[in-house]
């Protein structure tokens, strides 16, 4: 027979209706993964990107080198960041729910990738955020009505309705602002950090990305730049597993970790327990480290699982086994740091209850209060006229027009709609929206 | 005052621009060591050092995505696209990112970055070093698009491009980098000593960005153009034997409307040029906006003279440029006409 080439097309072990299946993930045993110097050749730490840096066992004891020997305290509040993003998350989802907000994505699942990373840097290094890492917004103190404001597209969000839900940003608290287009933050992170080291500074910046937007040229584009001016930039691709519905082989995960990119570009790669609020601390230390040292980036990556739906548009249940978040080998990095916790005798059911009954009081008054600024069903909303504004540093002409057209059409088309009859200002506004 | 051809009088740009002000760096394919492959940088690196004027991978869209990353950082990057045919790898950078990032934060972000870009043909560059994509970034809200048509607008534009704070893209109708050209190949190049806008100041000054000029005042028929074609416009208008208005438009975007449009209500004709192809260019949008404004002046349809709607061929440049012949014919139509 003429042999003849065949596609090879990628197939997740399990789709809905099949048993569960993650034999293909490689774990190590905690503890198992050396930790080298900040300083080692890249050729003599290539084990990382295939290993898997592991500090949290099954017995909920902290091992091995990698061991970043928090205290306690600070273990309570990386704690206490999980607990309240996920709350977040799930007050937000209900809320889009309820017809509130457009949109909204999840981290449930994830929330050790962000809070232990965030932990883990300075807060002068800048960070440039994908879409689901929402948890760098707690641990740098961002208030909850801000980030709420801002999925509501009400009249104090921070983005003036101009984008849409999860898309955030703080300059005062340097963390970049996220783009719908995926990707794009990787290389423009690279650019601050080597304009950090232009500078003299001892800055770096970390940035986050999805294992299925590691295809897009972006990533190989950050990963160039970055080791060719050694920059100081930590690069995280979180490796949920899923890619809306494609699984992480279509981005090229079957034969290859995606940590083992790092190597090939001349950088070190770290395959972490991104479950492992310890071992994700613990990495990304390692990494600023090297970083400050002028020893350049660090590729990491963070294998976790996807709990929840890609977003509120989507239903995971027509592509991958309903119960398969029960059969992900790493486990839940909220149950996993509180019964670390609770074996070191620093914690318990108790105090995590009333933590939780805490928590999610602060989330209802924060709701309470952001939608008291306005819902996608209920005013105050914002004005119109705004959208010319921030084009351009100052308005062109031609801006000025339109932004007159806009408003001469609202003079004589009045305001009407339920928020008209709701909210006995909205006369008083200047433009309405078209009915 | 200084002679200078094109090519000096960028370089002069950047070599004050890097002077003055700490904030701004160089980088791009072979702007570095090298100096450029048109000769735009050289001597840059040497003089202000390689943590300023840097050499980069060839990847437009990691140059792009690294300037803005600088500019939010407190820099202002002046990136080379070494041509701008190699400029699609990046427009994902420039349109979604580079574009949008102030209005994205509400203000709170902006990354200051010029991007400097060769453009236009006749220099036997085949279609993929030939290309006029201007109207590509035109049609993007948030970047300010300029192009230069003499040595002395090219420094004093690009000086006041790094100095805004808003993304810019510069393109360097690289025909006209050494001396004006008229449009007909076959004639001995002009050097722009010969010209007076090779007249350069040595030291800074700025040519106002989203204004137009008039380089030829007249009162029968207004010509629209910029780059090259603001010399090639000048040789038909003498050809043609009209008394014609050709203003340089200068900067695409945001177009000075008042000087074109009280140029057409005076004359009446409007004749409009540009290299790019025609279906969607720029002239498009020359053309609506003098039809708006200046419709119930209007004595004559107004008319376009462009490249074909060809890639730009190798072997049948001349005839694909739209030379002096074209321009011409244009011009005597539309005066022609009732």
């Amino acid at each position: 027979m003429t042999p003849r080439s065949r596609l090879h097309i990628p197939y997740p072990p399990a789709r809905p209706g099949d048993t569960p299946d993650f034999s293909y993930v490689k774990i190590s045993p905690p503890g198992a993964v050396g930790r080298p110097e900040t300083k080692a050749p890249v050729r003599d730490i290539e084990n990382l990107s295939t290993e898997m840096v592991r500090v949290l066992g099954d017995d909920a004891k902290a091992v091995g080198p990698w061991n970043p020997h928090l205290e306690p305290q600070d273990l309570q509040v990386g704690l206490r960041h999980m607990v309240l993003t996920r709350l977040f998350d799930d007050r937000m989802q209900r809320m889009q729910r309820q017809g509130r907000m457009s949109f909204y994505m999840k981290s449930t699942g994830e929330e050790a990738v962000a809070v232990a990373a965030g932990m883990a840097l300075l807060p002068g290094d800048m960070l440039f955020p994908s879409y689901r890492v929402q948890g760098l917004q707690i641990v740098r103190g961002r208030s909850l009505v801000d980030l709420m404001c801002q999925c509501l597209s009400n009249t104090r969000d921070m983005c003036k309705g101009r984008q849409m839900p999860v898309m955030y940003h703080w300059g005062s608290g340097n963390i970049f602002s996220i783009s719908g287009n995926l990707a794009t933050q990787f290389p423009q992170a690279v650019g601050w950090a080597m304009a950090s080291a232009i500078k003299g500074e001892d800055r770096i910046a970390a940035t986050w990305i999805g294992e299925g937007s590691s295809a897009e040229a972006d990533f190989h584009h950050a990963l160039t730049f970055a080791q060719v001016y050694r920059a100081p930039v930590i690069l995280n691709v979180v490796n949920n597993q899923w890619a809306i519905s494609t699984f992480q082989g279509f981005a090229g995960g079957e034969v290859q970790t995606f940590a083992k990119r790092g190597p090939g570009y001349g950088m070190p790669g770290i395959r972490v327990d991104g479950n492992d609020f310890l071992a994700v601390y613990a990495v990304t230390q390692w990494a600023a480290e090297r970083a400050r040292q002028s020893g350049g980036p660090t590729l990491i990556e963070h294998v976790t699982y996807r709990a929840a739906a890609h977003s509120t548009s989507d239903d995971p249940s027509r592509y991958r086994p309903k119960e398969e978040w029960k059969a992900w080998p790493l486990g839940d990095p909220i149950t996993r740091l509180k019964d670390h916790l609770i074996a070191l005798g620093e914690w318990s059911q108790e105090q995590h209850t009333a933590l939780e009954k805490e928590l999610e009081a602060q989330v209802t008054a924060c709701w309470k209060e952001a939608a008291s600024y306005g819902t996608l069903t209920e005013g105050p909303t914002l004005d119109p006229a705004t959208m010319f504004d921030d084009v351009y540093k100052e308005m062109p002409p031609h801006l000025a027009k339109q932004r007159e057209q806009l408003l001469e059409l609202a003079r004589l088309q009045p305001a009407r709609g339920p928020q008209a009859e709701h909210d006995p200002d909205r006369q008083a506004q200047p433009v309405a929206k078209e009915g | 005052m200084a002679n200078m051809n094109m090519v000096q009088a960028l370089n002069s740009a950047m070599d004050i621009m890097l002077e003055r002000d700490p904030r701004v760096v160089v980088l791009g394919e072979d702007v570095g060591y090298f100096g450029g492959v048109f000769r735009v940088t050289d001597g840059l690196q040497r003089k202000h050092g390689e943590h300023r004027v840097l050499d980069t991978p060839i990847a437009e869209g990691g140059i792009v995505a690294a300037a803005i990353g600088m500019g939010v950082n407190g820099l202002k990057p002046v990136a080379e696209i070494q041509f701008a045919d190699y400029i699609y790898p990046a427009f994902d950078q420039v349109v979604s990112e580079l574009a949008r990032l102030r209005y994205r934060t509400a203000g709170e972000f902006s990354a200051p970055v010029t991007i400097r870009t060769p453009c236009g043909g006749g220099i036997r560059g085949g279609q993929t070093h030939s290309q006029s994509p201007e109207g590509i970034f035109t049609h993007v809200c948030g970047i300010k698009v300029v192009m230069p048509s003499t040595p002395y607008d090219a420094k004093g534009l690009l000086i006041s491009s790094i100095e805004d704070d808003d993304p810019v893209v510069f393109f360097e109708p690289k025909r006209i980098y050494n001396g004006p050209f008229d449009g007909d190949p076959h004639k001995p190049a002009v050097p722009w000593s010969s010209h007076p806008g090779g007249a350069v100041p040595e030291g800074h000054y700025t040519v106002p960005i989203g204004k137009a000029e008039i380089v030829r005042p007249g009162k029968d028929v207004t010509v629209l153009a910029y780059g090259t074609m603001v010399h090639v416009a000048q040789a038909a208008v003498r050809l043609a034997g009209v008394d014609a208005e050709i203003i340089d438009v200068r900067t695409l975007a945001p177009l000075d409307t008042d000087t074109l449009c009280t140029s057409v209500c005076k004359t009446g004709r409007c004749v409009v040029v540009h290299e790019a192809t025609r279906f969607s260019g720029y002239g498009a949008e020359l053309v609506a906006t003098v039809q708006e404004e200046c419709f119930w002046h209007l004595e004559a349809p107004i008319q376009r003279v462009t490249g074909w709607d060809t890639p730009y061929p190798h072997a049948f440049e001349w005839e694909y440029f739209p030379g002096p012949a074209r321009i011409a014919a244009a011009l005597k139509s539309v005066m022609e006409a009732a």
